[in-house]
């Protein structure tokens, strides 16, 4: 045996072991996948031997591997091999193993709770330390509804060591499995008091985790935690419960002032810089002391200064602002996380009279910042202090719009969509810079190629989306439409992405429109609105050719509407306003929810296909709905036309017909008035295009920072203000005649609510269904774990229910059976009742012997807590069989099935009563089918009777109604009909769970007679 | 607790540790890796993961400060990155706000410490060859992402008597083994120190500790 143990190693000396590997791979840094490849072929050979010694080896050079992030989830059942060695040094390794590879969905962790259930109770406490640290990396929900038990046995355990993991690991099983963390609080909150500090750090880990997430059913904790602060002297466990107190402080008021006290003392006392920070940062009392902390010279502790300063800004906004030198300050820091922290503070500092200065700075770090990380980070960080609660700060939107022009030139910026949707927002929000707006717009199309340098990667030409629409819609307000359109249908927009390309299109036919209408208004020849058609005409079959559908179909739609508009127009007559007419109407700004918000009409089922989906063409029409984003829905129906084929003209007029008649009839369309068509008059128009070069010239002037001049105006204009202010106060200190001293000089600081802004802005707020409030919660996300975990402690006490079972022991053997002992595993929901003073484990004794052929009944009480479901538990049956000469202990392992009958009692019930329950409404309904029943309806009543403990209340004739009421007083009725060899079986109950187990439990009953 | 700045500088290679969301990474980029992540991820999105966290620790300069706002990588802007530089070595934990930062400096102190007594001054190989008995001591510190014990006593009493189990298991059949490991390591130019297997040792002088 040893000789076979030592040959064994012999063999196992020549295998790599995990030193050999990384030496190897160190070795092979040229052909490294190479050289890991026969390695695991290696592995693969070693996992096939028999000794164990060369499978941990195997394994443990695995776990390796999969740290490099190679797959080893092959080699799953080898590690669960392992991890059920006897020796401690390959347990190890397996539970190493498994904590590093096993995650939710390995399926082989199924196998492995009985192992781990055998290491928990293992006498060797490190066997049992390995298992609760890889378990704690590996649980599962099943495996912590399984275990739950197990480990809150080891929380009682005798040696510190387990205790504290088992105490940690809590927390783990509480995520997986909520249930558990009513039944193992009271012990939970036992070992806040432990006697040792390792398991007590522990207990308070695990409760300041799970009051983070609900405070308030932790507050009840607060006098115990409060006696641990002035008692513990451990810092870890301090800044824990220190960081508790600060969750727990906003829910009670008066446990503030009780803190101050204790905290004050540790400030004074303690030594420690970390507990220091926490015990500052909880209070938050001294914003002075924070400047200190802000100005040392150690990074880490400014870092941190600053940190506190922005949860102190969330109450306090006003002494935070004072020290807004300061916070702009260390903007300029090297350190990029301390900049980070200073953005995220000047978010909150932000007000009417200090926001375009503070912009100002942002905009010149913009300049200067290296590395698009942090220039995007000020990126967002410019727009979200612009558009926080919104816009209430901006005064100027001119000023807005033209920050927002400056952005674009940033090269190479991710957030191009974000200025995009903001430049959207402010523009069809605020309806008075619409002008203004759209001339900047303008601006931007016709300087499109400075955007797109290089036009794939960079995000940036998301703007133009945002510009060819805001031109589009509003043209109306457009000065030179002639030059945008031109703009919009260079060549060069073809290299656009397709969803811009799409918008570009659909907005030049709007231009259209309007520059029709401006030429048909002036009286000369008719040749220039021709002219303007030709243009479209011929620079619009480019984009009939684009590969994305979207672009394709929209451009094929109008070039057809042009080429007859300009038929129509051959023929001299007036179109412009039928044109326009294809656009008019005003969009209004819909809030993102409020689709939600408006109820479903009785009757509407949405998930029904209104027509069945034809077959052949779903993923074109999917290809289609998905490209190019739409942002508004009116956009989108307007565009349900017919896609591109050869029509002639007469189909044409036919089409165009039919399209009246639709818009006649749809409520977003103004009818275009019939006398308009026939009158014409041809109007002269200026030549369009010398003026537009001479425009383009000029906007290459315009491209400078413009945001500056803002600044400058509000300024001058703020100075206005006030001087008109002080006149008038000026004025009226004379009125009263030169009495009292006259103030000279500046009037002071202005105060917040001297700024008037420049235009009388309308901000038009989203529209959103009557009964509908923005701060529904419906943001949160329901995958959270801890909203199980939110299980109010103190309120609802353990429902412990009783059931008594009956066992009958029967002696089958000629042999005399004695000393029984009957023991189950109690799972988390059943327990068998134990006399005071039994471990959770152990046995009952069985208070008879039984003689050969004898039979004999016992009983015992199991406490149930929840009864919803069946359950099976596991037992052993232990005894000694005594014979003549010798006695033998023999062991019967049983399972014990409770079913949800179990938990009913036959209880009468009066038909009045009975009828009152069934109208009440609580109840809720099931039915069950039952088939090719051929029993007397009588004994059919009787079955269920007996089987499943319910009362017949009401018969008549082949129809009966029945009763039961389970332990916990639910009430449960059957109406039970009859008719040729087919029972139905209508049943309510006011725990549909429960009902529906006991009905399966019933026709399991009939298919088996 | 004392928060000491160690210095080491003849290591070639770096390494790093994470906490990642109540859970540690430890990492070394050029050849090798350790890590410990406590929420499980596919094996691409951890590597992602290390690389970007080496990528955001190795480029910052020394006198900034020591916390690093979490990228979306790691889970948002609730976590963030902390980490200690010792000469080429990173220790980075990744922690979520219920974490206090700086007590996470004083616990990578502690495990640094701690690794320094269990190897007899440590030094960047012994955490290169022997990353399984970095995890071992890691656990007695950290277990499922959460802090288990701050005292270094505590954490070496328990981490030496489990190597000392292991040891009277391998008993006569281990003896072997290791002389050949011991055999095969003399001949490696490569490690110069003593990796302390069995009892042959060969001690290089001149090499600076932590402490």
């Amino acid at each position: 045996m040893a000789l076979k143990i030592v040959k064994g190693s012999i063999d196992r000396m020549f295998d790599k072991n995990l030193q050999d590997l990384v030496r190897g791979i160190r070795n092979h840094k040229e052909d490294e996948a190479k050289y890991i490849s026969t390695c695991i072929d290696e592995i693969k050979q070693e996992l096939k031997q028999d000794n164990i010694a060369v499978k941990a080896n195997a394994v443990c050079k695995l776990t390796y591997l999969q740290m490099l992030g190679y797959d080893v989830s092959w080699a799953a059942f080898n590690i669960v091999e392992v991890m059920s060695s006897s020796k401690f040094t390959y347990k190890r390794i397996g539970y190493l193993a498994a904590s590093q590879c096993f995650h939710e969905s390995t399926d082989v962790i199924m196998l492995t709770t009985n192992q781990i259930r055998k290491d928990l109770s293992s006498p060797n406490q490190y066997d049992t330390g390995v298992a609760l640290t890889g378990l704690s990396c590996f649980v599962t929900p099943d495996l912590a509804r399984d275990l739950a038990n197990d480990i809150m046995t080891l929380m009682s355990h005798t040696k510190p060591y387990i205790r504290k993991k088992a105490v940690l690991i809590m927390y783990k099983v509480f995520l997986k499995y909520p249930e558990s963390l009513r039944p193992a609080f009271p012990r939970l909150k036992e070992k806040l008091e432990d006697p040792d500090p390792g398991v007590q750090s522990a207990a308070v880990n695990v409760i300041c985790e799970l009051a983070r997430r609900n405070p308030k059913n932790y507050l009840s904790l607060a006098p115990l935690f409060f006696k641990l602060m002035t008692s513990s002297t451990n810092n870890w466990v301090l800044i824990k419960i220190i960081k508790l107190f600060g969750a727990l402080t906003p829910l009670e008021p008066r446990l503030g002032k009780k803190l101050i006290e204790p905290l004050t003392n540790l400030i004074h006392s303690t030594s420690a810089m970390s507990l220091l920070y926490e015990c500052v940062n909880t209070v938050i009392l001294c914003v002075q002391k924070l400047r200190i902390l802000i100005e040392d010279s150690d990074q880490n502790l400014k870092y941190l200064g600053l940190l506190a300063m922005s949860k102190i800004l969330k109450t306090h906004p006003k002494s935070v602002q004072s020290h807004k030198d300061l916070i702009l300050q260390c903007l300029d820091d090297k350190d990029e996380s301390i900049r980070l922290r200073a953005l995220d503070l000047l978010y909150g500092m932000v007000s009417k009279k200090n926001l375009m200065e503070i912009v100002k700075k942002l905009m010149l770090h913009v300049d200067k910042a290296e590395g698009t990380t942090y220039r995007d980070e000020l990126l967002t960080k410019i727009i979200d202090i612009c558009s926080q609660s919104n816009y209430q700060y901006i005064t100027n939107f001119e000023w807005y719009i033209s920050i927002l022009v400056e952005l674009t030139r940033l090269e190479g910026t991710r957030h191009g969509h974000l200025i995009a949707s903001q430049m959207l927002d402010v523009a069809i929000r605020v309806k008075a810079i619409r002008a203004f707006a759209v001339a900047q717009m303008a601006t931007l199309l016709d300087n499109a190629h400075l955007l797109t340098g290089n036009t794939q990667r960079n995000g940036i030409c998301e703007v133009l989306y945002a510009a060819a629409w805001i031109c589009g819609e509003f043209s109306e307000h457009l000065e030179e439409p002639m030059a945008t359109l031109e703009a919009m249908l260079r060549p060069k927009v073809a290299t656009l992405p397709g969803h811009i390309q799409a918008v570009y299109v659909q907005n030049a036919a709007k231009l259209f429109a309007t520059v029709l209408r401006g030429q048909e208004g002036v009286p000369a020849d008719s040749t220039v609105a021709q002219e303007t058609s030709q243009l479209l005409i011929d620079r619009l079959p480019l984009f009939v050719q684009s590969s994305n559908l979207e672009v394709q179909e929209r451009a094929s739609c109008i070039l057809q509407l042009v080429k007859y508009i300009q038929k129509l127009q051959q023929k001299d007559v007036e179109v412009a306003e039928e044109v326009t007419a294809l656009f008019a109407g005003e969009l209004n700004p819909v809030a993102p929810k409020a689709q939600k918000k408006v109820p479903v009409p009785e009757g509407l089922d949405l998930d029904v296909w209104i027509n069945e989906p034809p077959s052949g063409s779903e993923s074109e029409d999917e290809g289609r709905k998905s490209k190019g984003k739409a942002v508004f829905a009116k956009e989108e129906s307007r565009h349900t036309k017919p896609r591109y084929t050869e029509v002639d003209e007469k189909e044409l007029a036919k089409r165009r017909e039919v399209r009246k008649a639709e818009q006649a009839n749809n409520p977003f369309y103004i009818k275009a008035s019939p006398s308009s068509q026939k009158h014409s008059v041809s109007k002269p128009n200026p030549s369009p295009s010398f003026s537009l070069r001479l425009c383009h010239t000029l906007t290459h002037l315009l491209w400078m920072p413009m945001s500056d001049q803002y600044v400058k105006l509000e300024e001058e204009r703020r100075e206005r203000n006030k001087a008109d202010k002080k006149k008038k106060k000026d004025k009226k200190k004379r009125e009263k005649g030169e009495k009292g001293h006259r103030r000279r000089g500046d009037s002071g600081p202005e105060s917040e609510e001297d700024i008037t802004p420049a235009h009388m802005v309308d901000i038009v707020t989203e529209e959103m269904p009557e009964n509908a409030l923005p701060s529904d919660d419906d943001d949160k996300d329901p995958n959270d774990p801890h909203k199980a975990l939110n299980i109010d402690l103190d309120n609802c006490p353990l429902m412990d229910y009783q059931v008594v079972v009956s066992v009958i022991f029967e002696n089958k053997c000629d042999s005399f059976i004695k000393s029984m002992e009957f023991n189950v595993l109690d799972s988390l929901n059943s327990k068998l009742q134990r006399p005071d003073g039994a471990g959770p484990h152990d046995g009952l004794i069985v208070p008879f012997q039984l003689p050969p052929g004898i039979s004999n009944e016992a009983r015992f009480i199991f406490s149930v807590q929840n009864i919803m479901m069946p359950q099976k538990l596991k037992g052993t049956l232990t005894f000694i069989v005594k014979t003549d000469d010798s006695s033998t202990h023999e062991k019967l392992d049983f399972k014990l099935h409770f079913t949800c009958t179990s938990y009913l009692i036959t209880t009468p019930c009066y038909s009045d009563a009975y009828s009152k329950l069934l109208e009440s409404g609580d109840l809720k309904g099931c039915s069950l089918k039952l088939e090719g029943v051929n029993q007397p309806f009588h004994h059919l009543l009787a079955r269920i009777c007996f089987h499943h403990h319910f009362s017949v209340v009401e018969r008549i004739d082949s129809c009966a109604s029945m009763y039961s009421r389970s332990i916990q007083g639910h009430h449960m009725c059957l109406l039970v009909k009859t008719a040729d060899q087919t029972v139905s079986i209508d049943a309510k109950c006011d725990e549909p769970g429960l009902l529906g187990n006991v009905l399966d439990e019933i026709k399991l009953t009939f298919s088996q007679c | 607790m004392s928060v000491e700045k160690g210095h080491l500088d003849s290591f070639k290679h770096k390494c790093c540790e994470d906490l990642y969301q109540k859970l540690y990474i430890l990492v070394f980029p050029c050849t090798l890796t350790v890590f410990v992540i406590y929420v499980p991820q596919n094996e691409d999105t951890e590597q992602q993961i290390i690389r970007e966290t080496f990528h955001l620790v190795s480029k910052r300069d020394e006198n900034v400060c020591n916390f690093l706002e979490g990228g979306m990588l790691i889970g948002g802007s609730e976590n963030r990155l902390i980490y200690r530089h010792y000469a080429t070595l990173y220790f980075v934990f990744c922690v979520d706000s219920s974490e206090s930062e700086l007590g996470i400096l004083d616990l990578i102190q502690v495990f640094v410490e701690t690794l320094d007594k269990c190897f007899e001054n440590v030094c960047e190989l012994d955490l290169i060859f022997h990353v399984d008995k970095v995890h071992n001591i890691l656990a007695e510190m950290v277990m499922g992402g959460m802090v288990l014990e701050t005292n270094m006593n505590e954490i070496i009493i328990q981490v030496d008597a489990q190597n000392k189990m292991e040891k009277s298991e391998a008993g006569i059949a281990g003896a072997p083994a290791r002389a050949v490991s011991a055999v095969k390591n003399m001949n490696l130019p490569e490690m110069p120190r003593n990796i302390n297997i069995g009892d042959i040792s060969i001690k290089v002088p001149n090499l600076p500790s932590f402490k």
